[in-house]
């Protein structure tokens, strides 16, 4: 009768359920890390040259020595606008489109395939498109981001709905509630998770909309910055353009985690 | 009996489905009736379309043919009298318990302040006072079983539509729920239709006990379930009235191999 408590010990049998402790598995990171970084840098200029694969010490002071004169901020504020606005403006916009057009019965049969034959497009090979559009400004990297974001929205969405429980779609109808209820009790709720996972895949995607207009045509950016130094054949400099995008990555992926862990407590 | 004092009316009903391209007859010149207050069991063979009955009575299914009236009006689209007990609960994982149970009101448009008094006062009569703030899935399978009977005791409709509601539970808990949502039911006396696989249970709850055909469902038999209340649900299975019916319906049952 009691509430089922996931705290008793178990053996390991499926390959989800095993349990370590943080500390392992933070310790293990750490390790991995310096490991990987480590040998990097030992071997950066002892086994290879280190022009070619540069090095953990020369990126870090690159770093130090873009912050000291602005370049760091500079390029990093617009790559991260660009990506955050656009992922926010698909992701709405492909949200919206999935949601409505699951609801608009025999419309959905006519618009889909169109859909996934756009999504099948390499859009990577838009954006001299855009940049023809909107020139090298913000707006062509934002648009650039919303086609890359777009479509996981709109997919995962329009998937989620289908997965809804019919069930629940019952029990509503019977308690006679109108779709603003049903919207709001059941739909929402049921394709949080889905729109969750495409937030996360997204970021990824979003990142590499906007890196790669940037290097198609502009004039800031990390983007930007990894093909300029590319043009001095300055590894170093493309590699802390790498490592920069990185980062952005991994702090936007831990902040949906955090939302994903609030918006998720019932499970 | 006359269409006039039933709460439910079914005539001639007639269900088909479209599957595969194929049409499939699920029921076919069904009758019934419901009178106010009164308790009706239907049981039959799985598949025999006795869900099916219920969506056409909760409106969320169109008859092929017939008619199914509440209070002699025709029903199309869902009821304002009805309200169902799903086989699964259909309980909104992402919803706590009170929330869940709140439903209804919320959706009749209660002042939230009475919502939350009353799904209170209803978990209380479930028997399960401490557990409002818990989600669906830390309870176990009757537990929730409960918080759903709360839910349609919340909406309080005049035909409680009960689609084997009992069914997934295990023997001792199924025993323990029935008992309890028997004592409830008592004291509110609103119509039931009740559908069930179990031939204990269904005599044991009603006042009338209906056998279904297998597919196409037709209704093959009804009987009388002539036992006192308020009854002892466990122990009234030792009544000799009792085991006679039973032994009557499983010939009823058992004729369909």
């Amino acid at each position: 009768m009691a509430a089922k408590s996931n705290k008793s010990a178990s053996y390991p049998s499926s390959f989800r359920q095993r349990e370590y402790k943080p500390s392992s598995v933070w310790l293990g990171r750490a390790g991995v890390f310096i490991l990987t970084v480590g040998l990097w840098e030992l071997l950066s200029g002892r086994a290879f040259n280190s022009f070619w694969l540069s090095k953990p010490s020369l990126i870090l002071k690159r770093i130090g020595e873009m912050a000291a004169d602005g370049d760091l901020w500079f390029h990093m504020s617009a790559t991260l606008q660009e990506a955050i606005v656009g992922l926010v403006i698909g992701m709405a916009g492909g949200t919206l489109l999935g949601v409505a057009i699951s609801f608009s019965g025999i419309f959905e049969k006519w618009i889909y395939p169109y859909i996934m034959a756009l999504y099948s497009l390499p859009r990577v090979s838009l954006a001299p498109l855009f940049i023809v559009w909107f020139g090298i400004g913000l707006s062509s990297k934002i648009l650039m981001v919303v086609a890359m974001v777009v479509f996981v929205a709109f997919y995962n969405a329009f998937e989620g709905i289908r997965n809804i429980d019919r069930d629940l779609m019952d029990m509503m109808s019977t308690y006679k509630a109108k779709w603003t209820h049903k919207l709001k009790w059941v739909v929402l709720p049921s394709i949080t998770v889905w729109i969750l996972t495409s937030l996360r895949l997204n970021i990824g995607m979003a990142l590499i909309g906007s890196v790669i207009a940037e290097l198609v045509g502009s004039n800031r950016g990390l983007g930007y910055y990894i093909t300029f130094s590319s043009s001095m054949l300055d590894t170093t400099g493309i590699f802390t353009g790498l490592v920069l995008i990185m980062l952005i990555a991994v702090v936007l992926e831990q902040i949906v985690l955090l939302m994903e862990r609030r918006l998720l407590r019932y499970r | 009996m006359n269409d006039n004092e039933s709460k439910l009316a079914i005539r001639d009903l007639k269900v088909e489905y479209d599957a595969k391209g194929r049409r499939t007859v699920a029921l076919e010149q069904v009758n019934l009736n419901v009178k106010d207050g009164e308790f009706v069991s239907v049981v039959g063979p799985s598949g025999c379309g006795k869900s099916t009955l219920l969506k056409v009575v909760s409106g969320l299914l169109r008859p092929a043919g017939g008619t199914a009236s509440i209070d002699g009006k025709e029903i199309a689209g869902v009821p304002d009298q009805v309200g169902m007990v799903f086989q699964n609960d259909a309980l909104l994982p992402w919803k706590t318990v009170i929330d869940n149970v709140r439903l209804p009101l919320e959706i009749k448009g209660v002042p939230r302040k009475e919502q939350l008094h009353e799904a209170q006062r209803l978990l209380g009569m479930v028997g399960l006072e401490g557990f409002a703030s818990y989600y669906p899935k830390q309870l176990s399978g009757g537990m929730r079983k409960r918080v759903a009977l709360a839910r349609t005791f919340a909406y309080d409709p005049e035909i409680y539509l009960m689609d084997e509601p009992f069914g997934p539970l295990d023997a001792q808990t199924r025993v323990k729920i029935g008992e309890q949502f028997l004592k409830i039911w008592e004291q509110v006396g609103k119509s039931v239709l009740f559908i069930t696989h179990d031939i204990e249970e269904a005599i044991a709850l009603s006042d009338r006990v209906v056998v279904m055909s297998a597919r196409p469902g037709r209704i093959k038999a009804e009987f009388n379930v002539r036992l006192e209340r308020p009854r002892p649900f466990y122990d009234i299975r030792f009544d000799p009235l009792f085991k006679d019916l039973q032994k009557e319906i499983w010939a009823q049952m058992a004729d369909e191999g």
